[in-house]
């Protein structure tokens, strides 16, 4: 890198330093979600919620929600630009911590074409109480069969059981053929 | 009959099948890489062990975590043991979860909600 160069970059380091202390992000990763990356995340995050002395409560919430979050990358995030398939499975994975609650944070490209699914089974679910959600969790267990991938559509009913909130989900264009697609889980640390 | 006996890791858990010793236990953390790969040889177990169960069965249950993926493949060994009990044995599940842990007393009354066979809560106390 030639001088102005090395300077850009060091004041994007800087700035991406700001930036993830100004949304008090804890951790954040982008690449290929693994079962070792699951792994390793999970526990990196067990152990500093143990060190903060977080409810047990609080610590199983937020441990399930992020397997389910790294899982679902893992399994549906799609390829992006032509058909290079190194990018499937891939996403970015955040956590964040603020006063009073954790946010888990995930997003990863998505074939336009899936969308509309998607919406339709994430609609559904904001659409139900904690009793709803329980009895589809309990359809879902029993009729649902293990795709080839491992999901049995289990996953997003979980995280809206866990955190108690509406699942936030947004898309955003790309290009014609694919979209970015966010979700956050928000556990609350008071509960 | 053969038995199995699978040591529990940080993602997968202890699993003991032995019907000698009339033992039908599984516990600990499960959230295995490939789930249909690890449960897979326990649900052939259970297949054989239909053909000739023992008089009584009790089951164990005594997890502290699985994922989504898991609480479909412990319906499928629920569902093994229902299937035994119509067929006249003896069956007993017994659920097991640390008193603090609602989600996973939850999970047992739901399981307990599904498949129809006697199912025992039992709390205890995590150290």
């Amino acid at each position: 890198m030639d001088k102005k160069n090395v300077r850009g970059f060091l004041e994007f380091v800087y700035d991406f330093y700001k930036s993830m202390k100004a949304h008090e992000i804890t951790l954040v990763y982008e690449g290929e979600i693994t079962h070792q990356i699951t792994k390793a995340f999970t526990s990196l995050t067990e152990s500093n919620m143990a060190k903060e002395e977080e409810s047990n409560t609080v610590q199983k919430k937020v441990f399930h929600v992020m397997v389910e979050c790294l899982q679902n990358i893992s399994k549906h995030a799609d390829s992006f630009g032509s058909d290079d398939f190194l990018f499937a499975g891939r996403g970015i994975f955040m956590v964040s911590k603020g006063d009073v609650e954790y946010h888990v944070t995930t997003g990863n490209v998505i074939e336009n074409t899936k969308i509309e699914e998607l919406t339709r089974i994430l609609e559904h679910i904001n659409l139900l109480d904690k009793e709803g959600l329980k009895q589809l969790y309990k359809t879902q267990m029993r009729e649902g069969r293990l795709s080839e991938k491992g999901g049995a559509g289990l996953g997003f009913i979980d995280i809206a059981r866990k955190t108690g909130r509406k699942l936030d989900f947004h898309f955003l264009s790309i290009d014609e053929e694919n979209s970015f697609f966010i979700l956050t889980s928000t556990i609350s640390r008071t509960e | 009959m053969n038995t199995i006996k699978i040591m529990g890791t940080d993602d997968t858990p202890t699993v003991i099948l032995d019907a000698e010793n009339e033992v039908f236990e599984i516990s600990g953390r499960s959230l295995p890489e490939d789930v249909t790969a690890f449960y897979e040889p326990i649900i052939r177990w259970l297949d054989d062990y239909a053909t000739s169960p023992n008089a009584k069965t009790i089951f164990t249950f005594k997890l502290v975590y699985f994922n989504t993926a898991s609480s479909k493949l412990l319906l499928d060994i629920l569902m093994k043991l229902e299937q035994m009990h119509e067929d006249g044995k003896e069956m007993l599940i017994r659920w097991y979860y640390p008193e603090d842990d609602e989600d996973m007393q939850e999970a047992g009354e739901e399981y307990a909600d599904i498949v129809d066979v006697p199912f025992e809560q039992v709390s205890y106390t995590l150290n």
